[in-house]
């Protein structure tokens, strides 16, 4: 394994790569949901972390992974709940609550798992290979040597981007982040809509913290998702919006990850500092680039994004 | 007719609508029968658009009952509404521009079936667009189309989602006159099919050319009820604003312009002039204009054809992409706002809430913006509060702004005194060129007598005004020449004297007449 540029090297990161992009990759598409309906949500980290834990420490008490993974949507939606009530009902400003939001999860979960930290997993899950498909040179064993969340993921992707751009409720999400005036002259319930996303969208990040704590890295440590959360943030936005293009780029970030993990452990010198400052560097890169109205609009953000809607207020 | 059987198809009784201090309106009753087109009219701010949007359930009122086709209904959402048939053509549209035709149609329909099905909602409003003549693309993106071409879209969309009420509100302001006829005949062709037809506009002759009977409201209340024909023009306007009209809107020729000034010296020069629209797209495609000392050279045009764009980019808050701006001889092409204030131009923006006030600040900031950093105002690094009052209190005096105090928010005011105003603050340094946005748009007629005489005393004054505007009867009795714009070019300059709306109508629509060299 001490030749980096080996195959057999290049699949070991690759399937790697898979689970930890899965992680980003459920927040990236809880993000979308949220920003397709014209909500900002940068809670997503502390949505994740709650997830984590909630997650973990269903998982340890019930010693069912899976149980853990329902707790973990149930936890993130929670806590997406206040965001929406903070921003949909009393039009809060959207960055200021959804900082909060990140603030408030990853101290509670800090303080509310300080009995957890270290223990083992009674349960997670583990790597399944799928009948036939796993035997397919290279590809089986990066793609279909995963865990259930994984797979998951892999039905959730398509599903999603089938969702918002090929049926009738998909083009109302979208009309909620265009044009919210529009979508309510046209009968729509903006604001029963915006809460139903922004609690399904924290529910996905609930699950990403819960990739996490129950399948990469099975247990619970203090801010254990690493920025992870502000990645899946800037993703939204360098995958424009796109469900497709979002899992490619978290599969990216995912490979970055595990190569990065492999290359220190073929004797690559590489500060792990670098890797701890990625998530940060690429938030703030892509937010630069994205900055700029005629940029914004040219790849697609959703124009009434970050802007509350009030039926009787003009605009 | 058999009006005696046939319920109305909206009746609306003691219609109530505040907004904090606002009585938008104020007991309002009005009635429409099915098969006739009832124009709504009043000034601007009587609360034409509020009732409807009442009608439309976008709004909740704070008293009154409703009645759809004899039936009492309480609407708490436009979807409500739309279930009733009621459907709202809004004065400013609501359309995702980012959609094609087909998916704004789709957008909120609550049919069967949750696949996207756009080829089927295509061809309905291709059947729907041949028979009432509204044809549009059904696969453009709406951001694609003409103003007049969303229109017809926000149209077709009402037939296609089976409306049977339909209202408009000030449908012909973003049309050319020929467009406008247009219009009219298809609402005449749905009225007679039996749709009710709402038709909200201060623009007379359209009124009394299509419709059967007329509404007048006036401060929020409804005042009268009249047959269109047995009423006429001036009656109308005698109901909508309470008094017979002063003919200041007509031309007066004791005012000559441009006294004492023989050399008519060029304040601004627009050579080639090329800038960007918030989209990214041009907007202004190489456009040349001269304005001189003591002329009031208006600009017409469909809205959306640069108007505004042009406005900015002589100010300095768009950046030009391409040719000059020169004023008084000095090139001001992409200096800073400040500096071309400083050289002589004041602004009042189209958007005069966000661009030309402060809302939050009090009347005394608002006023001494221009001039905060000089003395008397200042000293040194410091502000003195006693100076600006004084100032202040000058300038609402000179200009009757009625205010409740100089420290209440400017938002508080009246659209009419938050453009006195900034008409008086921008005026107050005496500018050698003025640029106006729809000054008059959405203040009351006494406030826009107001404004007119103003603009004709930096006339006189000599100064160089650039005037733009979407009432073609306003630069018809203003201006000395009219510019009009069309795709952000010039499509023509003529006498103000020498021409008429028609052919206007024409240049606007960005159709050259023969005779365009005036
Ligand atoms: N959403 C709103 N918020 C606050 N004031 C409003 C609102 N809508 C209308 N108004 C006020 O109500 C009055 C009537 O407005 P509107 O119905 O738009 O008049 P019109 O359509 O006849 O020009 C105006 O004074 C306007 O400023
Ligand atoms: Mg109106």
């Amino acid at each position: 394994m001490n030749d980096i540029t080996s195959i057999a090297f290049l699949t070991s990161v690759l399937a790697a790569a898979i689970p930890a992009g899965t992680a980003i990759l459920y927040a990236c598409l809880g993000e979308l949901l949220c920003e397709r309906a014209g909500v900002l949500n940068l809670g997503v980290e502390g949505m994740m972390l709650m997830g984590a834990l909630g997650g973990f420490a269903v998982a340890y008490h019930t010693e069912q992974a899976w149980l853990g993974a329902i707790a973990a949507f149930a936890v993130g939606g929670a806590l997406a709940s206040i965001h929406a009530l903070l921003v949909v009902s009393l039009r809060a400003n959207q960055v200021v609550s959804g900082l909060a939001l990140t603030l408030f999860g990853s101290g509670l979960s800090a303080f509310l798992g300080r009995d957890l930290v270290g223990r083992p997993a009674p349960a997670s899950f583990g790597k399944v290979a799928v009948p036939l498909l796993s035997d397919i040179p290279y590809l089986g064993s990066i793609l279909f040597r995963q865990d259930a969340l994984v797979y998951v993921s892999y039905g959730l992707v398509p599903l999603l981007w089938w969702f918002v751009f090929r049926t009738r409720p998909g083009l109302n999400l979208r009309a909620l982040g265009e044009n919210p005036a529009t979508a309510d002259a046209m009968g729509l319930n903006v604001a029963a809509l915006r809460y139903g996303y922004v609690i399904a969208g924290g529910a996905l990040a609930g699950v990403g913290g819960a990739a996490i704590s129950l399948a990469t890295n099975p247990g619970w440590s203090e801010n254990m998702t690493a920025g992870r959360g502000w990645i899946a943030v800037a993703l939204v936005i360098f995958g424009t919006w796109n469900p497709a293009r979002a899992a490619f780029g978290a599969y990216l970030f995912g490979g970055v990850e595990a190569g990065q993990f492999r290359l220190q452990g073929a004797g690559v010198p590489i500060s792990s500092f670098y890797l701890s400052m990625l998530p940060y560097l690429f938030t703030i890169a892509v937010l630069i680039l994205a900055s700029r109205e005629t940029a914004r609009r040219r790849i697609g953000a959703p124009a009434a994004l970050g802007r509350p809607y009030v039926r009787e207020e003009r605009g | 007719m058999h009006a005696a059987t046939v319920p109305h198809a909206i009746e609306m009784i003691g219609v109530t609508k505040r907004f904090g201090p606002v009585v938008a309106n104020d007991g309002v009753d009005f009635a429409a029968r099915p098969g006739e087109v009832h124009a709504l009219v009043g000034e601007n701010g009587a609360g034409k658009s509020t009732l409807m949007s009442i009608l439309a359930g976008l709004y909740h009122p704070d008293a009154g009952v409703l009645s759809i086709h004899g039936e009492p209904v309480e609407f708490r959402s436009p979807r409500d509404a739309i279930d009733c048939g009621i459907g709202m053509v809004y004065q400013h549209f609501m359309l995702v521009d980012s959609f094609t035709v087909a998916e704004n149609a789709i957008l909120g329909a609550r049919d069967a079936g949750i696949v996207l099905d756009t080829a089927s909602a295509e061809r309905d409003l291709a059947r729907l667009g041949e028979r009432y003549g509204l044809k549009v693309d059904s696969r453009a993106r709406v951001w694609q189309l003409s103003v007049g071409e969303q229109q017809r879209v926000e149209i077709v969309r009402l037939l296609y989602r089976g409306a049977k009420i339909l209202v408009f509100d000030e449908p012909t302001a973003v049309l050319t006159p020929q467009e406008s006829a247009d219009l009219i005949r298809t609402l005449r062709a749905m009225a007679a099919e039996g749709f009710c037809v709402v038709f909200i506009s201060h623009k007379l002759d359209e009124v009394l050319a299509v419709a059967d009977r007329v509404t007048v409201l006036r401060r929020g209340r409804a005042v009268a009820t009249v047959e269109a024909r047995t009423t006429d023009r001036r009656a109308l306007a005698r109901l909508m604003v309470g008094r017979d009209l002063l003919p200041g809107t007509s031309r007066s020729d004791s005012m000559v312009p441009h006294t004492g000034k023989d050399i008519r010296e060029t304040i601004l020069e627009i050579r080639d002039l090329r800038a960007n629209g918030d989209k990214g797209l041009p907007a202004l495609s190489g456009v040349d204009l001269d304005v001189h000392a003591g002329e009031i050279l208006g600009v017409a045009g469909v809205a959306g054809n640069g108007q505004r764009e042009l406005a900015e980019t002589i100010t300095g808050l768009r950046p030009v992409t391409g040719g000059r701006v020169r004023v008084n001889g000095t090139d001001m092409t992409n200096r800073p706002p400040g500096d071309i204030a400083r050289a002589g131009v004041a602004h009042v923006p189209e958007d005069r809430l966000g661009t030309g006030l402060v809302p939050g600040a009090d009347l005394t900031d608002n006023a001494i913006m221009r001039r905060y950093r000089r003395a008397p105002l200042a000293r040194g690094p410091f502000l003195v509060r006693r100076a600006a009052a004084v100032f202040t209190d000058r300038l609402l005096a000179a200009h009757d702004v009625i205010a409740p105090g100089r420290t209440a928010p400017v938002r508080n005011l009246s659209g009419g005194n938050q453009q006195k105003l900034l008409l008086a603050r921008e005026l107050a340094g005496e500018p050698q060129l003025l640029v106006a946005v729809h000054p008059t748009r959405g203040v009351d007629v006494g406030a826009a007598e107001t404004i007119h005489r103003l603009l004709r005393e930096q006339q006189s004054r000599g100064a160089a005004t650039l005037l733009i505007s979407e009432d073609l009867d306003e630069l018809l009795a203003l201006a000395d020449r009219i510019a009009v714009l069309y795709e952000g070019r010039i499509m023509g300059i003529v006498d103000a004297r020498a021409t008429d709306p028609d052919h206007l109508g024409l240049l606007m629509a960005g159709i050259a007449p023969a005779a365009a060299s005036a």
